[in-house]
């Protein structure tokens, strides 16, 4: 196979505005009795961008940066408190249940852990027929069985009636996850959320189910909303990359871009860590000290000064503007 | 048969679990004896009947009441002159029945309330578990009796005295089950794959804790075994039925002790206990068996 | 001489259905300062190597064959005495996901200078000043000595088991995946301490991994493992670089390299095997696309590329034959 690029279009699928996740905090028993305002977890604090059909996009950032929310809240599986998530021309987020379970054919998920995100006591053909079910999309019993082992076809995993009757367990990781990818197939959609879908497997493993994924854009079209905290793999298989940081997106563009010019200070101390295969000398990194700091107290000014290396005393007070820096290339710092 | 292949795969599935469950459980002494004890009188309860009948004692034409066991009437008679050993048979049935039926009521509150509770959470768990609490401090002895006496000694109102009185603990362990399970990622697959809230609770959260549930009444049906017998005893009881515990309680009220007829009174107090113990052994025998934590490592 | 060298270790799992071949015929060596990478999928055995050099196993593990040469001095027949002696005081083991086994009612500094306490016999005192010094050198404040491990992120508890692994000065270090589960910010700044810590104290160290990247940045050397057997060991960049092992190189090329092209390899077919009843020959046939007609019968013996360079595989002997 050869580089992944996909020529992409201009026929947006998604356009994602404003989209705010604030969750309450779970505060002590006495720290709530003591402060009468309830703090908010600003998981997604104002995220915009959009997805193109057969596009796959990445968002990479560390732990807790509102990756997961942000693809949960766009497929309503988390309550969005604000923004707009347009799909196909319309908002998602004043859908009514009718409308919203017609969505969730065309807009799928798949988790990041394939063990539990199966429910242990449903046979792999359940697993796989049970979104036909929920949606009565199957007249005949024939119609199912041909749908499901079609899926599972597609998943990857040859002889579907031979794995019919087999648990979760009785499958390997490699094979649970594409049985995860099947299940959410068997729909025909046209957006996956795949939520780190390959953190957990072996290396030896990994490449199969993304080289799987990119096959089926290629083929069908699926667009893809890539969750990873892992740039290279970003990097291998996105056409374009968001990198997060604490519930807001600090830069976006094409995936060579990112890596390979990245704007943004925080994404420049991401990309130097990137490991690569050879011995190299650990000075050329830039380490951040400590962790994403928690959502619940966001630093004012730009929200990444107290980390950023190249801090200035502007960014201690004036939020930085999310900009077009050079075509296709957004970003939000004072000095790109 | 013309079945669709997969309705054939589903009985292959069938098969299958029963299979290695049974792979599982052939191992547990426990399980086993509980399992031949309750086999044993459960053929008792179904051909039983058949085979006996409760004839009144003629010996010589006189009606002899409380004889000892003689050859042909292996426990004796009572203080009708009835037989002894006929009585235990076919009061096995009923004993039986009440303990399954009960159970099988308190099983379906219990679970129904449990599921729900914890599923939805919020007000409708504070309400739910406000009300189990109110079932589960009310000593239970007590209310029983006091609605088997309202209610009138029937074998309908026994049944659901004890099924509406014993569901409460279940309730309580399959609402912190469902509270764990709910927050697992297949539950949430589930919805995004647009299954509602009623395909949830049957297809992900009851399969589950089904075995949560089973381990958990087959103690239950001991226990409604044992308060048909206890209301009997105390004299609730339906009397036109044969009963163990009508048994025990005739045998008591009769003077069967004073008397000395322990054939009387021992073959129905053995077989309650016998029965009662059989469930007890399942129920552990079962819990080992499903439970998750245990079963991991033999995958 | 040597600081550590295994030879032939092989420690089998006693299940109901016979021994799971969990470890076999490990041979390893590691001089002063120096890191080993010991790389392998999950359930390659690298945890089970690890613990048998100090035999920390579960009850149904058997250490088969095998010699340990720890400074020369042979420790595989050590009495349960003599390892106590050597455990954590020569060689010391960061477990695997040990930062999460840290009784979580207690004071990190107390459970650290308790430890101190038994088995170095410290006194209170000496044992709060040794790791108020123990917390300075992983870089944690101070202070937080007195806090408890839920208000410790997952890198600062990291770096407090790195603190107890080396609080007696062990000449060997082991880390069993000691950044899986870290953030990419973290892990580099947790690798960077170990790094930072071994140069110091020239310790040598044998840092267990399934991130091959892990292993390309901070060791001078690296074995593979693959179902129980190393399959080839030799220096990073001689083994990055001229792979000889297939499963080595299906492992390399599935790592993506953001300086080289983009271009998505393709992965290995099949699974590991069954460690109950490994495949015969080369335990990697099954799965191998270069195969040939012995490694269905014969196990490869391991072949000597170039100086300290080691692979097993009968495409080598072929080629030195030729
Ligand atoms: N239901 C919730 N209630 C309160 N806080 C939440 C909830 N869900 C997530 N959060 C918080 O929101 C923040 C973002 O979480 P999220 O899971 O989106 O991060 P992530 O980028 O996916 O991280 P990871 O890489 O660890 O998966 C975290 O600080 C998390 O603790
Ligand atoms: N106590 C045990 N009894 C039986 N088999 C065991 C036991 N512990 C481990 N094994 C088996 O031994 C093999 C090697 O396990 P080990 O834990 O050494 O692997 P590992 O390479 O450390 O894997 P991971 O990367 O998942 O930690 C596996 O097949 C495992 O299932
Ligand atoms: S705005 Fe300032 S603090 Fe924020 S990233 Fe840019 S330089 Fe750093
Ligand atoms: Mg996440
Ligand atoms: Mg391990």
């Amino acid at each position: 196979m050869g580089p992944v690029n996909y020529p992409g279009n201009n026929n947006e699928l998604i356009k994602i505005s404003g989209l705010e996740v604030h969750f309450a905090a779970r505060t002590g028993f006495i720290s709530s009795l003591i402060s009468k305002n309830s703090s908010l977890v600003r998981a997604v604090d104002g995220v915009d961008f959009n997805l193109r059909r057969g596009e796959i996009l990445c968002l990479a950032g560390e732990s807790g940066s509102g990756k997961t929310t942000t693809g949960k809240a766009i497929l309503r599986l988390v309550e969005p408190t604000g923004g707009e998530v347009i799909f196909d021309g319309e908002n998602v987020l004043q859908f009514n249940r009718s409308r919203l379970r017609k969505f969730r054919q065309d807009a799928q998920i798949i988790f990041q852990d394939p063990y539990e995100s199966l429910n242990p006591r449903q046979t792999v053909f359940s697993t796989v027929a049970e979104p036909l079910e929920v949606n009565h999309l199957c007249s005949s019993m024939e119609e199912k069985e041909e749908r499901v082992a079609e899926a599972l076809k597609d998943a990857g995993l040859s002889n579907p009636g031979e794995i019919f009757i087999r648990y979760p367990h009785e499958l390997s990781g490699g094979q649970r996850q594409r049985l995860a990818i099947a299940s959410a197939l068997v729909l025909k959609p046209d957006f996956i959320v795949a939520d780190e879908p390959v953190s957990m497997l072996d290396l030896s493993i990994r490449a199969g189910i993304l080289k799987l994924m990119v096959d089926l854009r290629d083929k069908k079209g699926i667009c893809y909303l890539f969750i990873t905290h892992d740039l290279s793999l970003a990097w291998l298989v996105s056409d374009r990359i968001a990198i997060m940081y604490l519930g807001k997106i600090v830069e976006l563009g094409t995936a060579d871009a990112v890596i390979k010019s990245p704007l943004h200070p925080y994404t420049r101390a991401l990309v130097s860590v990137i490991p690569v295969p050879k011995k190299i000398s650990l000075a050329g990194r830039t380490l951040l000290k400590g962790e994403t700091p928690d959502p619940v107290n966001i630093p004012p000014g730009c929200r990444f000064h107290p980390r950023c290396p190249e801090a200035a005393e502007r960014c201690r007070d004036e939020e930085p503007l999310y900009r077009e820096v050079s075509p296709n290339h957004f970003g939000a710092c004072h000095f790109i | 048969m013309n079945l669709p292949a997969y309705n054939k795969s589903a009985l292959v599935v069938w098969k299958k679990n029963l299979k290695s469950f049974w792979l599982i459980y052939s191992q547990n002494i426990m399980g086993l004896l509980g399992l031949g004890i309750l086999t044993f009188f459960a053929l008792m309860a179904i051909f039983g009947p058949y085979l006996v009948s409760i004839t009144t004692l003629t010996i010589d034409g006189v009606t002899q009441v409380m004889h000892p066991p003689t050859s042909n009437y292996w426990l004796g008679t009572d203080d009708l002159g009835k037989d002894v050993f006929a009585g235990v048979i076919i009061g096995s049935r009923v004993s039986l029945l009440v303990g399954l039926a009960a159970t099988a009521i308190s099983m379906t509150i219990g679970t129904s309330i449990g599921i729900i509770s914890g599923f939805y959470g919020k007000f409708t768990d504070t309400l739910l578990m406000r009300f189990t609490d109110v079932f589960l401090v009310i000593p239970w002895l007590p209310l029983m009796l006091v609605m088997a006496a309202l209610l009138g000694p029937s074998l309908g109102n026994i049944i659901f005295v004890i099924g509406i009185t014993s569901w409460a603990g279940t309730a309580r362990i399959i609402r912190s089950q469902t509270l764990s399970i709910k927050e697992r990622p297949y539950v949430e697959r589930a919805r995004a794959i647009g299954s509602g809230d009623g395909h949830i609770m049957i297809y992900h959260i009851l399969p589950n804790v089904f075995p949560l549930i089973f381990a958990n009444t087959v103690l239950v049906a001991a226990i409604a075994i044992l308060s048909e017998t206890t209301l009997s005893f105390l004299g609730m009881g339906d009397p036109t039925q044969v009963t163990w515990g009508m048994m025990l309680h005739f045998a008591f009220s009769m003077g069967a002790v004073s008397f000395g007829a322990w054939w009387w009174l021992l073959p129905p107090g053995i077989c309650v206990v016998l029965v009662v113990l059989s469930f007890t052994f399942i129920g552990y025998a079962l819990d080992e068996v499903l439970n998750p934590k245990l079963r991991r490592r033999d995958q | 001489m040597r600081l550590l060298e295994v030879n032939n270790l092989t420690t089998y799992y006693k299940l109901k259905e016979g021994y799971v071949r969990a470890c076999e015929n490990i041979s390893l060596n590691l001089d002063k300062g120096e890191a080993l990478g010991l790389v392998g999928e999950s359930a390659s055995g690298k945890t089970t190597a690890a613990l048998s050099l100090v035999k920390l196993l579960p009850e149904n593990a058997h250490v088969m064959d095998g010699s340990i040469r720890l400074g020369g001095r042979e420790i595989s027949g050590a009495t349960e005495e003599e390892l106590r002696t050597i455990r954590w005081k020569e060689i010391s083991i960061i477990f695997q996901g040990a930062m999460n086994a840290l009784n979580p009612v207690r004071r990190v500094g107390d459970q650290i200078v308790e430890a101190l306490r038994i088995h170095e016999k410290m006194s209170e005192k000496e044992a709060c000043r040794r790791t108020a010094e123990l917390f300075d050198k992983v870089e944690i404040d101070q202070e937080r000595v007195r806090e408890y491990p839920h208000e410790f992120s997952g890198g600062m508890r990291q770096r407090v088991m790195i603190a107890m692994a080396i609080a007696c000065n062990p000449k060997v270090v082991i880390g069993d995946e000691p950044t899986t589960a870290l953030d990419v910010m973290v892990q580099a700044q947790v690798l960077q301490l170990l790094e930072e810590l071994r140069r110091e104290w020239q310790m040598g160290m044998i840092l267990i991994t399934h991130d091959l990247s892990v292993v390309g940045e901070t060791c001078d050397r690296v074995a593979v493992m693959y179902a129980g057997k190393i399959v080839e060991a030799g220096p990073t960049e001689k083994v990055f670089e001229q792979p000889a092992h297939p499963y080595t190189r299906a492992l390399i090329s599935a790592f993506p390299n953001i300086e080289g092209e983009r271009y998505l390899a393709s992965s290995i077919p099949g699974n590991p095997p069954n460690l109950l009843n490994p495949p015969s020959g080369c335990r990697f046939h099954e799965r191998c696309q270069e195969v040939i007609a012995p490694c269905k019968t014969d196990d490869p013996a391991s072949t000597e590329l170039s100086s300290g360079h080691l692979a097993s595989c009968h495409l080598l002997k072929r080629k030195v034959k030729l």
